[in-house]
């Protein structure tokens, strides 16, 4: 049976709705009127935006950062995790609060400490975007990737099924993806979303490490050109939430975890 | 030769002993329940065999092999678990396939056999459904398909039925003892519930502080108890402590007639085991007979066929399972002679050590 809507539920759906709309409704608006008489509408701004060189360098670099600190993540935090659930529950207080040290602590602060820590790496790693800026964001993602895992961690019988798979003749590598990843996919996906979000808006530590990022580049639109500014800056919105939706597509798969705590239907 | 043997194991976590030195030795095929209270030891004796675990001391021999060092994943030693364990990310067919995906069977190969174990369990028409599309019966019996499936040298079940209720419990028991007498494999199996235990085991140990109290066919653990312990948790018993003295066992003022305890020093302090089932309750009318203890029935518990009366007297408290239509007869209240039979009373010697209370296993966690 479908249950009613409350009518009181609808006004404040529809106030929530609007706070998020209206802004976004604004930027197209502004990002539609044209530059010489600031009257409605033209798509001068976005052609300005795709017409720049500088949109796609910093776009595929932000993008490949992205992925590149997904990886790193994924790859250091799900055995991590795993290991901690399984073996050493004891320390999962402690990395919680690890994990917060990242919100704690400003990333002015981050940057200027981690400049100064990786002052003396080789050139290839402090030089280049994918060696110290996908470390500091690597940084940045830990909270956000922890507790996505842990949350997708506690939602299954870690023990239990590491148990089964070792009794059937999985060594720890098969068991980890085959039998652990394939449960704790909904999670993993979570955390990747929220990490794609924080690279593609990052800007204080790319600013301060002198990278030529998408946000560094959105900044400098917006410094010269107000029109294209709002393009590019609801193009970036919409780029986000493709890439989201493709991560999406390539993590979904029949049956898994996020269709089970949905129950059957 | 004995196909599984447990060599003088020994587990400690900390300053506790979970395991104290147990010995059990298995024929081929045969079907051993470890019994005892939450805490005894049964699952960590399990696990050890398993390999999740490692002895302090003691070795784990199969076939002839000693198995203590290699780890799990090599010991080919099907488990079922307590909590449901299959993949929530494979359907059942795909579970049962697991463990021979695993070792590189071909598919087509895998298919017959995945599809000969779960028409053997009763699921041949569940393979493409998902753990969280069976009910728990259908589950334990898919994990059970999956643990036949490596043909395993040990069949592990580790409360495999604790999480169901009762009816299926009693079903899907009975298709274990089938499945297994028809595969021939070789058994262990850990529960709390003694009913399960004595139903469909060849051999029961009891356990209790890490040590096997005793060990026996269901039949012989239910009528000839070693310990004070075992008498309390198989089944129902009476158990009155008294003094040997001439003739007989003196108790609550009287001595009662035991033929075991014929040749046993006066003055040795005992436990006369009665059970239930073989005390003969009457109204009280007159003179008392012999083996009578007298009280009142402070209590009735109907069981079916048969009614028990707990019956209370100055020194007296017996329990008495009476056939229910005699039962209306002796209603809360009456006074009544209970007469304890001679020959069917078991005897144990009482150590300075108080006797064992048997804790009650917790509630299982129903995933």
């Amino acid at each position: 049976m479908r249950k009613r809507i409350a009518p009181s539920a609808v006004v404040w759906l529809l106030v929530a709705a609007a706070y998020f709309f209206i802004p976004l409704l604004a930027t197209l608006l502004f990002s539609l009127k044209k530059v010489q008489t600031g009257n409605c509408c033209t798509l001068a701004s976005y052609g300005t935006i795709v017409h720049d060189h500088q949109f796609w360098v910093t776009i595929k670099l932000s993008s490949i950062l992205a992925l590149e600190t997904i990886a790193i993540c994924l790859a250091l935090f799900v055995p991590t995790i795993y290991l901690v659930h399984l073996k050493m529950p004891k320390l999962r207080p402690v990395l919680a609060f690890l994990a917060l040290i990242p919100f704690v602590v400003p990333p002015i602060v981050m940057v200027v400490g981690l400049l100064n820590f990786y002052k003396g790496a080789p050139i290839w790693f402090y030089d280049q975007p994918w060696g110290f800026l996908a470390t500091a964001y690597v940084i940045l993602a830990f909270p956000y990737m922890f507790f996505s895992l842990d949350a997708g961690f506690r939602s299954i019988d870690v023990h239990t099924l590491t148990e089964a798979s070792q009794n059937l003749g999985a060594n720890w590598a098969t068991t980890l993806v085959k039998v652990i990843l394939p449960n704790i996919r909904a999670a993993a996906l979570a955390g990747s979303f929220l990490t794609l979000a924080i690279v593609m808006g990052e800007f204080t530590i790319a600013s301060l490490s002198a990278f030529h990022t998408f946000p560094i580049y959105i900044q400098s639109v917006n410094e010269s050109q107000a029109y294209p500014a709002a393009a590019v800056t609801l193009m970036s919105f919409g780029i986000t939430w493709a890439a989201m939706l493709s991560l999406l597509l390539v993590g979904r798969k029949r049956g898994t975890r996020a269709a089970i705590l949905t129950g059957a239907r | 030769m004995a196909y599984l043997e447990l060599q003088n194991l020994h587990r400690d976590f900390g300053t506790v002993k979970a395991l104290d030195g147990i010995e059990i030795e298995l024929g081929e095929g045969e079907f051993l329940s470890l019994l005892g209270p939450s805490g005894c030891g049964k699952t960590t004796a399990l696990r050890l065999v398993a390999g999740f675990d490692r002895p302090n001391a003691g070795a784990i021999v199969v076939d002839g092999k000693d198995m203590t060092r290699v780890p799990p994943n090599k010991r080919d030693m099907g488990m079922v678990f307590q909590a449901y364990s299959l993949f929530p990310n494979m359907t059942a067919r795909d579970n049962v396939g697991f463990g021979l995906r695993i070792r590189g069977k071909k598919r087509g190969d895998r298919h017959g056999r995945v599809a000969e174990l779960l028409e053997l369990v009763g699921l041949g028409h569940a393979g493409d459904r998902y753990p969280h599309q069976l009910s728990g019966g259908m589950q334990q019996r898919v994990a059970l398909a999956r643990a036949l499936a490596i043909e395993p040298r040990v069949l592990l079940l580790d409360e495999p039925l604790s999480a169901l209720d009762a009816k299926v419990r009693v079903q899907l028991r009975e298709e274990i003892r089938r499945i297994q007498l028809e595969l021939g494999i070789t058994t262990l199996y850990v529960t709390h519930d003694q009913e399960e235990a004595l139903s469909i085991s060849d051999h029961v140990a009891v356990m209790y502080g890490g040590r096997i109290e005793q060990m026996g066919s269901p039949a012989e653990m239910y009528s000839a108890p070693a310990t004070p312990f075992v008498a309390e948790f198989i089944g129902t018993m009476n158990r009155l402590e008294g003094t040997v003295v001439e003739g007989g066992v003196e108790h609550a003022g009287i001595t009662l007639e035991v033929a075991a305890v014929r040749g046993r020093p006066r003055g040795t302090r005992v436990l006369v085991l009665v059970r239930p089932e073989t005390v003969i309750v009457d109204r009280v009318d007159g003179g008392a007979a012999a083996n009578t203890l007298v009280g009142d029935v402070v209590t009735q518990t109907f069981l079916g066929p048969v009614t028990r009366l707990k019956i209370l007297g100055e020194g007296v408290d017996v329990i008495a399972d009476v056939p229910t239509q005699k039962a209306l007869a002796l209603p809360v209240g009456t006074k009544v002679a209970a007469m304890l039979p001679a020959e069917d009373a078991r005897v144990l010697e009482l150590s300075d050590e108080p006797l064992p209370e048997i804790a009650e296993e917790p509630a299982p966690a129903g995933r």
